[in-house]
C-alpha cells in the first residue's frame, strides 16, 4: 500500500489519481497508523518552502517520516516542494530549516541575463543514468520530457545524490536519490505517458541503486 | 532545454463544450469531457477550460467535468470563469485543476493575484488578458467575457499583474478570436518583452504557419487554439511535427 501524505500541499488528487489509474493501492492520508501500515509513501508539495514545512511539522509528520523512512527504510518518494523540503535549508522568502535528509540548499533557478522565463513552467527534457529502476521502459534519448513548474531547486553538497538533471539556463538537479529516498522536481503525476510509467517503477522499487 | 507548448482551449458553457467569433455566437461544439479524452490521447502540453457564462450551477458542472478529466488526463489543467475569490480557487485546486485563471477577478480585485500567489504559490495563477484596439491603434481591456469594456491598457495591465504575483499570462485578441487570420504578433511580442513571466498566446489562429510565427517571431512560451483545432483538419499531433521541422523545440 502507498500512502500519499495528506498535509494540506501538494495535489494530493492529482497523484492519487495518476496512482490510482495505474492500478496501485494506494490511500491519501496523514494518520500516523496508516503511514506505518504503508510500504511506500509519497509526499507532494506545492507553493512555498517555508510554508509547505511549517505545515509538515505542524501535522507531526517530520517525525513519523524520520521513523519510517531513514529508520524503518521504506521507500519514499519527494515530489516538487515535496523534494526541495528534503534540503537542509530552503532560501525562498528568507531563510527555512528543511528536514535535512538530503543537505543542501534550494535556491533561485539562475536565469540571470539569459531572458528566460520564471517560473520554469512546461516540458524538459530529463537526462537519467541508463538503466535505472526508476526510469525503466522511459526512453533515455527520444521521448524523455517531464513536466516542471518552480522557480526554486535543490543544489544538494553531494553532487553524487543527483540522479537526474535538466537544464534551463543551468544544469540542475531533475531528482535526488540517496539510499531508500527519491525525488523529483518535476511532477510525475502531470507527466502523462512518460509520469505515469515513473509512479509504475515507483511503485515496484524496494529503494536503493540498481 | 524548456519546450514551447501547445495548449487547447475548451470553452464552456451550462457545461458544454462551445466555440465562439469575437466572443460571440457561440454555438455548442460537443462534450468536454470526451474532447479531452482525445486532446490527451494527442498528447498535448495542457489543457485549459473556460467557463464563459460563470453561475453557481455551472460552477457546479465544471467541477464535474474537471473531476472527470482529472481521472484520465494526467497533465496540467488550467481553469477559468468566473474566479473571485481564495476559495473558488481552493475549490477549484483541490478536484483536479493545477493552475487558475483569472480574468474579471484580475481587473476588478487585483490584490486577489497577490494572495492567491501567496496562499497556493504564483505558479498555479494564470491572469487571462482580452482586449480589443480601435481604429487609432488604441487597446483597451475588456471583462465579463467580453462584455464590460475597461479604461485599461492590457500592456499596463500585464504587467501590474506580473508584479502582483501572476504566473503566466494568457492574452486573447477579441479581434482576432475566432476569425482565423493570425495572432497579434506585434503586440504579443511586446508583452513577452515586457515581462519575466511566461506568455501564452490566444485569439485568431488560423493555421501551422500562425503557430510557427508565435514562437518564432513573437517567442510566446505557448500558444492556445480553439479555432485550429476544432474546425480544420490539423491536429495536435500534425502541428507539432510541423513545428518541430521549422527547428521549434516542442515535445514528439
Amino acid at each position: 500500500m502507498i500512502a500519499i501524505l495528506d498535509y494540506g500541499s501538494g495535489n494530493t488528487f492529482s497523484v492519487y489519481n495518476a496512482l490510482d489509474y495505474i492500478g496501485a493501492d494506494v490511500v491519501v492520508t496523514r494518520e500516523p497508523d496508516a503511514i506505518r501500515r504503508a510500504d511506500r509513501l509519497i509526499l507532494p508539495g506545492v507553493g512555498a518552502f517555508g510554508k509547505c514545512m511549517e505545515k509538515i511539522r505542524s501535522y507531526g509528520l517530520d517525525e513519523i517520516l524520520q521513523e519510517e523512512v531513514l529508520v524503518r527504510k521504506k521507500p519514499f518518494l519527494g515530489i516538487c516542494v515535496g523534494m526541495q523540503v528534503l534540503a537542509s535549508v530552503g532560501l525562498e522568502k528568507g531563510e527555512h530549516p528543511g528536514l535535512g535528509w538530503i543537505p543542501g540548499s534550494v535556491r533561485l533557478l539562475e536565469t540571470g541575463e539569459s531572458g528566460l522565463k520564471l517560473p520554469h513552467v512546461g516540458w524538459n527534457d530529463v537526462d537519467f543514468p541508463k538503466g535505472h529502476p526508476l526510469f525503466h521502459k522511459i526512453h533515455p534519448e527520444k521521448d524523455r520530457a517531464f513536466y516542471f513548474v518552480h522557480s526554486y531547486h535543490l543544489a544538494p553538497d553531494d553532487p553524487s545524490w543527483i540522479l537526474a538533471t535538466t537544464e534551463y539556463g543551468s544544469v540542475f538537479a531533475a531528482a535526488v536519490a540517496r539510499d531508500n529516498v527519491v525525488a523529483t522536481q518535476f511532477h510525475p503525476e502531470k507527466s502523462q505517458k512518460n509520469g505515469l510509467q515513473f509512479l509504475e517503477n515507483f511503485s515496484e522499487w524496494e529503494g536503493g541503486p540498481c | 532545454m524548456l519546450k514551447k507548448r501547445i495548449i487547447p482551449v475548451l470553452l464552456l458553457k451550462d457545461g458544454r463544450m462551445v466555440k465562439g467569433k469575437h466572443f460571440t455566437d457561440f454555438r455548442d461544439v460537443g462534450n468536454p469531457v470526451t474532447a479531452a479524452r482525445v486532446y490527451n490521447s494527442q498528447k498535448v502540453d495542457e489543457m485549459t477550460f473556460l467557463d464563459i457564462a460563470p453561475s453557481p450551477e455551472s460552477k457546479e458542472k465544471v467541477r464535474r467535468i474537471i473531476q472527470e478529466v482529472a481521472k484520465e488526463c494526467f497533465m496540467p489543467l488550467t481553469i477559468g470563469g468566473g474566479i473571485q475569490s481564495l476559495e473558488d480557487i481552493y475549490t477549484l485546486l483541490k478536484i483536479g485543476a493545477d493552475k487558475i485563471s483569472l480574468n474579471s477577478a484580475a481587473v476588478r480585485n487585483p490584490q486577489l493575484i497577490k494572495q492567491g500567489a501567496e496562499v497556493f504559490g504564483n505558479q498555479c495563477m494564470v491572469v487571462s488578458v482580452d482586449y480589443t484596439t480601435d481604429e487609432n491603434g488604441t487597446r483597451r481591456v475588456w471583462i465579463d467575457s467580453g462584455k464590460t469594456p475597461t479604461e485599461l491598457d492590457p500592456l499596463e495591465h500585464i504587467r501590474r499583474c506580473a508584479n502582483l504575483g501572476a504566473g503566466e499570462i494568457l492574452i486573447t485578441s477579441i479581434d482576432r478570436e475566432g476569425t482565423m487570420t493570425g495572432y497579434d504578433l506585434d503586440f504579443y511580442q511586446e508583452i513577452v518583452k515586457a515581462v519575466d513571466i511566461p506568455v501564452i498566446a490566444s485569439g485568431g489562429a488560423g493555421s501551422l504557419n500562425d503557430f510557427l510565427e508565435a514562437f518564432t517571431v513573437a517567442d510566446v512560451s505557448a500558444i492556445t487554439s480553439g479555432s485550429v483545432f476544432h474546425f480544420t483538419d490539423q491536429s495536435p499531433i500534425k502541428t507539432r511535427f510541423f513545428l518541430y521541422d521549422h527547428k521549434v523545440n516542442v515535445r514528439v
